[in-house]
């Protein structure tokens, strides 16, 4: 399960921080189904509504337990935090958190293949199922950005993957969701992953992939792509990156012919994805390839 | 984070795998002393890049003064846009056989990979692609650890001879030292059987993880910080990422994707960004500072400022900039795209203060600085 839905139940790992604090109460306007939190040193008492547990554990012995946990933890306490949930039995874990050292978030990504636990992140600005809920730093309630409709984006950067539902909107169209999968170069959901829950989910009648030079995600999806009835469009930044570079993002790095602009492109041009040359050019490309879907 | 070849080499050796006798000389008469101890010898320069052999950082000296003469010739030597400081002067081997061996974190299994070849001393990447049935890799659960039963799998059919315990027995050592020091990728290339029967890593190189840097205080200073220009070194004190290019185009932006995609559409029209500079995340309360570390740049002939809020809101990013703007007064034509969280009150801002609007969109603000710099250029 990577879509989530406004009867899943979530919780919030550290809901009394000031960034735990401040976005648990806009998921919860917005509809996201916010059952808990966690926080050791705080156990017992209420906080923006809801109640603070000593642990995922105990959250998940409580009141119906959880489906959905977030983390809004620093980098050195993300691996306990997710080992938590994971043992706790969360279905989903969204992981915001960047600069997580890559051996914790082996461990931890271990244990959840070993549980069936679906993570997102780290390093995901988060997630929007739109005009339902959402997860993480994202402006669901802004509705410049925002409009519930049939395109279905997952990107790898949270303020581009922001432009490109922006730059939808404004075009006349909506979203069915969108998927931050996170600047990474180990994540739990993958491009090909996030391809696939957008792809089923029911509302989702066209995609668009926003990418990163850096590693061979794109590649991976675009071999899904080429089995789908769904068009697929595709946007990849860091065409005009310096080899050798790490660009903002761990996992957005040039390193010889490995993770070129140009290959990811060729291979979603090979698989019928239909590439754009700028982030602003996504509302023709609608306008030409869909009939219906406003 | 890099660590150059002896650095990587104390980590072996501490951990009990057998690294060459020798020493780091910092001048042509230490490499000379380190010599006469050690009789035939090999001066490598100490830069934590490959390919040091084919630019002339690697000499065999069989003689102390020969040593002294490859000394002169490689300390102060560049390679790679490093400049060569020291050297390790090692015994010399003869080699009877020489293998590949590595431990590194892959993205497609989520975990440790071991890897290990006969076809040593070769560029691995030659390996994976000319022969690679000849490249064997293991996957390795990093809850678990590595297991001799495993290690003696990944090992299976390789004629090795005596040596199958002992390489066992390195392979083992390495994904401990691996572990333990949160490295990325660690590798020796190549490990050899000497003609005298033993094993030897003649080379290693050891890549840590940048975000493991923070619990890894006493290693950290062992490695090579990473070659900054004076104004990248700035924006890293302040914890801005800032990465100077070669154009004349600034950008300001904030979100590693929101940013390269301002640099590759401002190169699709034609232009040149002359830096990557975002302030994104928990940096998008200093706008005022990296306004000043992208116009701190000679040569600026325009500038794009492309905000994009979720996290990071567009008035806060705005009035920073703002601020920076008023006080340094620059004689810059300046190109906004404004979009996100916060939006309409940056967009007020702007209006209010400096008297401008922004573009509809990227594309139209890059198009006009890229314009905007080749009006310039036609003036002049």
């Amino acid at each position: 399960m990577r879509i989530v839905r406004s009867h899943h139940k979530v919780l919030v790992h550290g809901i009394t921080g000031k960034q735990g604090t401040f976005w648990t109460d806009l998921m919860k306007s917005y509809g996201t189904n916010i059952v808990g939190g966690v926080n050791p040193k705080k156990a017992g008492i209420f906080h923006c509504g809801v109640p603070v547990y000593a642990s995922a554990k105990e959250a998940m012995l409580s009141n119906g337990g959880f489906e959905v946990s977030i983390l809004f933890i620093p980098p050195l306490g993300v691996k306990d935090a997710a080992l938590d949930a994971i043992e706790a039995g969360a279905k989903n874990i969204c992981i915001l958190t960047e600069h997580i050292p890559v051996h914790d978030v082996m461990y931890f990504m271990s244990a959840a293949k070993e549980r069936g636990t679906v993570i997102t992140g780290p390093n995901t600005a988060g997630s929007v199922t739109v005009g339902e809920c959402f997860l993480g730093f994202m402006p669901a309630f802004n509705q410049r950005i925002f409009k519930k409709g049939s395109v279905g984006v997952m990107s790898r950067s949270g303020s581009l993957g922001t432009l490109m539902c922006q730059n939808i909107t404004n075009a006349g169209f909506g979203q069915s969701a969108f998927l931050g999968i996170g600047g990474d170069p180990i994540i739990g959901t993958t491009t090909r992953d996030a391809l696939e829950a957008l792809d089923a989910f029911e509302r989702t009648e066209s995609i668009v992939i926003v990418g990163e030079i850096g590693g061979s995600m794109e590649e991976e999806a675009a071999e899904y792509a080429s089995t789908m009835n769904k068009p697929v469009f595709a946007f990849i930044a860091g065409g005009a990156a310096p080899e050798g570079k790490k660009m903002g993002h761990a996992g957005a790095i040039v390193l010889g012919d490995k993770g070129t602009y140009k290959s990811k492109k060729t291979a979603l041009k090979n698989a019928g994805v239909m590439v754009l040359d700028t982030p602003s050019h996504i509302g023709d490309a609608l306008k030409q390839n869909l009939k219906r879907g406003r | 984070m890099n660590f150059e070849e002896h650095a990587s080499k104390a980590l072996l050796s501490v951990a009990g795998i057998n690294v060459p006798d020798g020493k780091v000389a910092r001048t042509p008469d230490e490499a000379f002393e380190v010599a006469s101890d050690l009789g035939r010898v090999v001066i490598k320069a100490q830069v934590p890049i490959g390919k040091r052999g084919k630019a002339g950082g690697i000499q065999l000296a069989n003689t102390p003064d020969e040593a002294r003469v490859h000394a002169t010739n490689i300390i102060g030597m560049m390679i790679g846009g490093f400049e060569v400081e020291c050297v390790l002067v090692e015994k010399q081997f003869n080699i009877a056989k020489e293998f590949y061996a590595a431990v590194l974190n892959d993205p497609i299994t989520k975990g440790p990979i071991v890897m290990f070849s006969t076809e040593g001393g070769m560029d691995i990447e030659e390996i994976a692609s000319s022969r690679p049935e000849r490249l064997k890799k293991l996957e390795v659960d990093i809850r678990k650890g590595c297991d001799e039963t495993s290690i003696l799998t990944l090992l299976r059919g390789l004629s090795l001879g005596d040596a199958k315990s002992s390489i066992a027995d390195i392979l083992l050592r390495l994904f401990s030292v691996y572990q333990e020091n949160d490295a990325e990728l660690l590798e020796i290339n190549p490990l050899v059987l000497t003609d005298q029967g033993k094993i030897i890593a003649l080379d290693c190189k050891f890549v840590m993880d940048d975000s493991g840097l923070k619990r890894q205080i006493e290693l950290v200073k062992q490695g090579t910080p990473e070659k900054l220009s004076r104004l990248e070194l700035k924006g890293d004190v302040n914890s801005i990422k800032y990465i100077e290019l070669e154009g004349n185009i600034g950008v300001l932006a904030n979100g590693a994707g929101l940013t390269m995609t301002t640099m590759d559409v401002i190169r699709h029209y034609g232009g040149k960004p002359a830096n990557f500079c975002e302030i994104g995340g928990e940096a998008y309360t200093k706008a005022k500072f990296a306004l000043e570390l992208v116009l701190e740049k000679p040569g600026i002939r325009s500038l794009v400022v492309n905000f994009c809020g979720a996290f990071a809101r567009c008035d806060v990013m705005m009035e920073g900039l703002l601020n920076a703007w008023e006080e340094l007064q620059p004689d810059l034509p300046v190109f906004f795209s404004i979009a996100g969280t916060g939006d309409q009150e940056a967009i007020a801002m702007l209006k209010d203060r400096l008297g401008i609007e922004p573009f509809v969109d990227m594309d139209a603000a890059s198009k006009a600085a890229v314009e905007a710099v080749e009006s310039i250029g036609e003036t002049l």
